[in-house]
């Protein structure tokens, strides 16, 4: 399979798009007509054929676009990125594991050649063909974690375990849903989640991080989460709100099929060998509400969603005052219809708009 | 399925190293290279004993890096339920064998200034992959290692060889003890202490660390209890409707898993927490042996760890 990157920025003049194809594969992150928080894991172990989960990193059209994004975010504050002096060994098994899946899941587009110790790195798509020494962090031209996570799509989240909790000690975080690295940088699982309404009450964060304490090598586990973005932005970040939180007050009934997008995390988790830290990479895919609704399915179920969603929550996701707004533009692709289990589209067997 | 995943080997060494301990190395049956792995982890190796299934942890011992074998060492207990005993006598260059990807709940902490290593017996084999690791990345480690004998010491030779500066050992025959007050009075800032061994040991290393006003975060232990035998006890599995009969034997999860229930485990040695089931109903006495639950736990009569805790009485209806 080739992949055509796309030529389309994420700033300024927006023209970021999704194919045909990538409409398709769109994760969309509802599977019922009805969303309340939970602990939605399961194996990450491949999915349907050219499915966002079929492979260990996805990488899709957006791939060189993306990366160029994240240089020009970290150009402008290094502080996305960040590692604990203690986190560099972490950081190698990224790197490796990183390598080694996307050589052995896209031969075409990156190869890795190890000779003991000494690695060489091609990655095609971004014109990079480097040799260095594993483990020897002078032979890179930035840390381990950092050099191969700005060739990777989605933030990086690299999690120290330690006295039966998980640690926000490296990451590297350009793609944001409104949170901020360096605020979080050394905090622990439950200090970095305090801001999220309702899911404390209903102790869904002492079994997710059970859950994510006991997941173990060669056993990767997978998960969706979800908002809403105004603009094909991928830098929503706290740093830069003055930027793009005005954005949100652009939507009219005119442009809202184009401007707004659904929002959607791909969180995937790893155990890393060497370091026994944890990875959470956390990839983002937008789709335009228009776009969306080439799926009869995905127009019906979510209209019912947003409809139906508490008010704390939709504050936090921070949509609450366009929810009426949405509202107008879905309703008019929901005919009552019933819709069928899970997330893929049934775009042979679901019915066509009846109105 | 429960537990990590499984990696099928062959067992192209077995090497005594004294009276009661001896090592077995492991290789893909594949050809193919095996995970690297963290210092502290251990594997779960499956012995197919007749028609039981036993089920046990040993830590990793080799070269975390070197992803071409692993090594355990098993002392033989001669009092225990028979794994050991089936590893020692049953167990032959060339079987082919089952074991689970490595698993650690006794990792370094990456952030210590000091590695400060105290080990008892069997214990020192999780520090001797650790050691190893450090090695590689520069660490700053020292052991102080305990054992009955100059006969049992087991790796002395090789620890006192390669690392003269960085080894203490103390004999129990000879009347020589770790001087603990002394040692951890003199530990540099930022130091980490870790200890496995016997349980009065880890008690005597947390206790006298905690007393001396060490951090409980930079005292580290792992103890894996091996399951002992009991009465037979009877148990009512509420959502598999079945009612099943733990032997004298086996442990209560061994028994589970015997009636084909899927139950989830990891180092099936009372110290993960993965085991962890909820109690419907009881008359009687639990025997409680984790070291997982709190002591409200164990008396609150709400959960038992199947992995190491056994029941005396009349009835016990588990959530399983």
């Amino acid at each position: 399979m080739t992949i055509q990157f796309n030529d389309e920025t994420f700033r300024d003049d927006y023209s970021f798009y999704n194919s045909e194809r990538a409409i398709k594969r769109f994760p969309f992150p509802f599977h019922e007509d009805s969303y309340m928080y939970s602990v939605n894991m399961e194996q990450h172990r491949g999915g349907p054929m050219d499915s966002v989960y079929e492979k260990r990193f996805d990488v899709d059209e957006h791939y060189v676009a993306e990366m160029k994004d994240r240089a020009m975010v970290l150009a402008d504050d290094p502080l996305r990125c960040q590692s604990l002096p203690h986190m560099t060994l972490a950081g190698w098994d990224l790197l490796e594991l990183i390598m080694v899946s996307k050589s052995e899941d896209y031969p075409d587009l990156f190869e890795l050649h190890r000779d003991g110790n000494k690695w060489r790195w091609v990655n095609k798509p971004l014109g990079i063909d480097d040799t260095f020494t594993f483990l020897d962090d002078t032979t890179l031209p930035y840390g381990p974690m950092e050099y191969i996570t700005r060739q990777a799509q989605g933030d990086f989240c690299v999690l120290d375990q330690r006295d039966d909790n998980l640690w926000m000690d490296a990451g590297m975080v350009t793609t944001q849903a409104d949170w901020s690295l360096d605020f979080d940088i050394g905090m622990n699982f439950f200090e970095w989640h305090a801001p999220v309404p309702l899911a404390h009450e209903k102790g869904i964060f002492v079994r997710a991080l059970k859950f994510l304490l006991n997941i173990q090598q060669g056993a990767p586990a997978r998960r969706l989460n979800w908002t809403m973005t105004v603009n094909p932005l991928l830098d929503t970040s706290p740093e830069n709100y003055h930027k793009w939180g005005i954005q949100k007050t652009t939507l009219t009934p005119e442009n809202i099929g184009t401007k707004q997008h659904l929002r959607v995390e791909l969180q995937t988790f790893f155990r890393l060998p060497r370091s026994n830290a944890l990875v959470f990479p956390i990839r983002c895919y937008l789709c335009s509400f228009q776009d969306l609704m080439t799926a009869p399915k995905w127009g019906r179920r979510l209209h019912r969603v947003i409809r139906d969603l508490p008010v704390e929550l939709a504050t936090y996701k921070g949509f609450i005052d366009n929810r009426p707004m949405m509202l107008d533009y879905l309703s008019q692709f929901d005919d009552g219809l019933p819709t069928s289990p899970g997330i893929w589209p049934d775009l042979d067997t679901e019915p066509s708009l009846q109105k | 399925m429960s537990g990590a995943e499984k990696i099928a080997v062959i067992v192209t060494d077995i090497v005594p190293l004294n009276d009661l301990v001896t090592r077995f190395e492991f290789k893909p049956i594949d050809g193919g290279l095996l995970p690297t792995f963290s210092g502290g982890a251990h594997t779960v190796v499956e012995m197919q004993d007749g028609d039981i299934t036993r089920l046990n942890p040993y830590s990793l011992m080799s070269d975390p890096m070197d992803q071409t074998a692993y090594a355990i060492s098993v002392r033989r207990d001669d009092e225990g339920r028979g794994g050991s005993l089936f590893m020692h006598r049953n167990v032959k260059v060339g079987d082919k064998m089952t074991i689970s990807y490595p698993v650690n709940l006794f990792s370094l902490d990456l952030r210590a200034k000091k590695h400060l290593f105290l080990a008892g017996g069997i214990g020192i084999t999780p520090f001797l992959a650790q050691i190893k690791q450090l090695e590689r990345l520069g660490g700053n480690w020292e052991l102080h290692y305990a054992c009955r004998s100059e006969s049992l010491g087991s790796y002395v030779d090789e620890l006192t060889s390669h690392h003269p500066n960085e080894t203490h050992i103390y004999y129990d025959d000879q009347d020589q003890k770790i001087d603990l007050l002394n040692l951890l009075d003199g530990q540099p800032l930022g130091t980490h202490v870790y200890v496995c061994g016997p349980k009065g040991m880890i008690n005597w290393v947390r206790q006298t660390a905690e007393g001396e006003g060490w951090p409980r975060e930079a005292i580290h232990y792992e103890e894996f209890l091996a399951p002992q035998p009991g009465k037979p006890f009877e148990v009512k599995l509420a959502v598999s409707n079945k009612v099943i009969q733990v032997g004298e034997n086996e442990s209560l999860l061994e028994a589970i898993e015997r009636e084909g229930v899927d139950a989830p485990y990891l180092c099936r040695g009372g110290a993960c927490g993965q085991c962890e089931t909820r109690v419907i109903d009881y008359t009687g006495n639990f025997i409680h042996r984790d070291h997982w639950l709190e002591d409200d736990e164990h008396a609150s009569g709400e959960k038992i760890m199947p992995c190491v805790s056994r029941f005396e009485g009349k009835t016990l209806v588990l959530d399983r």
